[in-house]
């Protein structure tokens, strides 16, 4: 049934059929996160490959900084409603982290970890076949701390939640292991075109 | 890790608003009736949905301001965006008896129970005042006696939500501390400091605690919070014990 008195405000058609349900475009780009920003030097930044609790493979920042580089313009989508066109990222593909690695996916899921000892759970056919990469730059410029930076997961066509920041490492597991928002009610999967905000959204 | 069954979230429902006043000139107080209730924890949000003639629908989230132990009355803070699409709408337009579709409770980090116990240090701007309300509200609800303090931050005494319960509240119970920081206005009264939420007014708003706050809650805008969590580190408290909710966007 309609509100009394709401209009609203529409998305432009052109942008209409990019924006998912219950999303409204914003220009800005604005910075969630449940704690504070942790300050991460370059000197103490690593990233790290986990098959179950067993370190594979690991990247100083100079060694990470060596891996082929990609660069993405992507729609991304906020849980909290907000949705941004044309975002552009670089950083390297989950799919050359593991070629580095001489890995082939090792599990059906992943849990990514973040230096705030932040946790997302992905399942590992979103992370390969060009679908996700670590995001070293936003915009032509290093990532700034508050949207992750140094290096941050980017997993666009999901609820943005899940694209963890100040990434520390990927960890392969055997089960979906819910992460720290997917514990405290928030959807496993997180599609924004099906609305999978919540655990009990279908 | 197991969740609380209150952390559940209720499929659309529809509430009516019962009350619609202003706290401050930018900051509108909507309360609405809920039957049944909703059970919730302090520091949740509620998405709210607004639904247009055509079908067009916008949806936004509000912390709870009213505490967990008025579960038929769910209170809400809206502060006004000049260009937001939703508030306005709760400014100008929405009246008492207005049907509201609504959704909860949202979230399990930013919650606080006095079985969570302290010292609990609470820290806000704006709108973001309100989920600390819940939390405070909540406490009081329970008579506890947890150390608690609160620091907020407004232009001037005018434009501090709650500023009168607060007083009140503080005034009944010595293990509430109060500081309104008043970056536009000269100090009103014994409760209120000049200037912004810094390092000095967080060790001032903690004085004669045994030992660095064990719960930290920062919720405002995004600048405002950034600030205030650090002002919270560098006035003692550890970063694993901050959490931050960031009104964005």
């Amino acid at each position: 049934m309609a509100t009394r008195g709401f209009t609203g405000r529409r998305t432009p058609d052109d942008h209409a059929a990019r924006t998912p349900p219950g999303q409204a475009l914003t220009t800005d780009f604005p910075v969630l996160s449940a704690g504070p920003t942790p300050k991460i030097a370059l000197a103490d930044w690593s990233f790290t490959l986990k098959v179950g609790p067993r370190p594979v493979a690991r990247w100083s920042w100079e060694e990470f900084s060596a891996l082929p580089r990609t660069s993405y313009v992507r729609d991304i989508h906020c849980v909290t409603t907000w949705s941004k066109l044309d975002t552009a990222w670089e950083g390297v593909l989950v799919d050359d982290v593991l070629a580095a690695a001489g890995l082939a996916p090792p599990t059906g899921f992943t849990l990514a970890h973040g230096f705030d000892d932040y946790t997302t759970n992905v399942p590992t056919a979103d992370l390969v076949g060009g679908k996700a990469m670590i995001a070293t730059a936003y915009d032509g410029a290093p990532l700034e701390p508050d949207h992750g930076g140094p290096a941050r997961l980017l997993v666009p066509h999901l609820y943005f939640w899940k694209s963890a920041k100040w990434l520390s490492g990927l960890q392969f597991t055997e089960r979906d292991e819910a992460g720290f928002w997917e514990l405290r009610g928030y959807h496993m999967y997180g599609d924004p075109w099906r609305e999978q905000r919540y655990d009990d959204d279908a | 890790m197991s969740l609380p069954d209150a952390a559940k979230v209720s499929g659309w429902r529809s509430a009516a608003i019962v009350e619609a006043a202003p706290l401050t000139p930018r900051v509108k107080r909507i309360v609405l009736g809920l039957d049944p209730p909703l059970r919730f924890r302090a520091g949740q949000h509620v998405d709210l949905r607004l639904t247009a003639p055509d079908g067009y629908q916008a949806r936004r989230s509000y912390s709870i301001a009213s505490a967990p132990e008025t579960p038929d009355r769910l209170e809400l803070a809206i502060e006004k965006l000049e260009d937001g699409e939703v508030s306005p709408f709760f400014h100008e337009v929405a009246e008492v008896g207005d049907a509201i579709d609504l959704r909860g409770p949202i979230g399990g980090h930013f919650v606080w129970s006095v079985e969570d116990g302290g010292p609990l240090l609470l820290i806000g701007a704006g709108s973001g005042v309100a989920p600390l309300m819940s939390m405070v509200r909540h406490r009081a609800a329970r008579r506890d006696r947890t150390p608690t303090a609160l620091l907020l931050g407004a232009r001037t005494a005018a434009d501090a939500p709650y500023r009168e319960e607060l007083l009140a509240l503080a005034a009944a119970d010595a293990s509430l501390g109060i500081i309104f920081l008043l970056s536009r206005q000269t100090p009103q009264g014994p409760f209120d400091r000049a200037g912004r939420v810094d390092a000095q007014s967080v060790r001032a708003a903690t004085e004669g605690w045994p030992g660095p706050a064990r719960h930290v809650f920062v919720c405002g805008s995004n600048p405002f919070v950034n600030a205030a969590a650090e002002a919270a580190l560098a006035g003692g408290a550890a970063s694993a014990s901050i959490r931050t909710e960031r009104y964005g966007g």
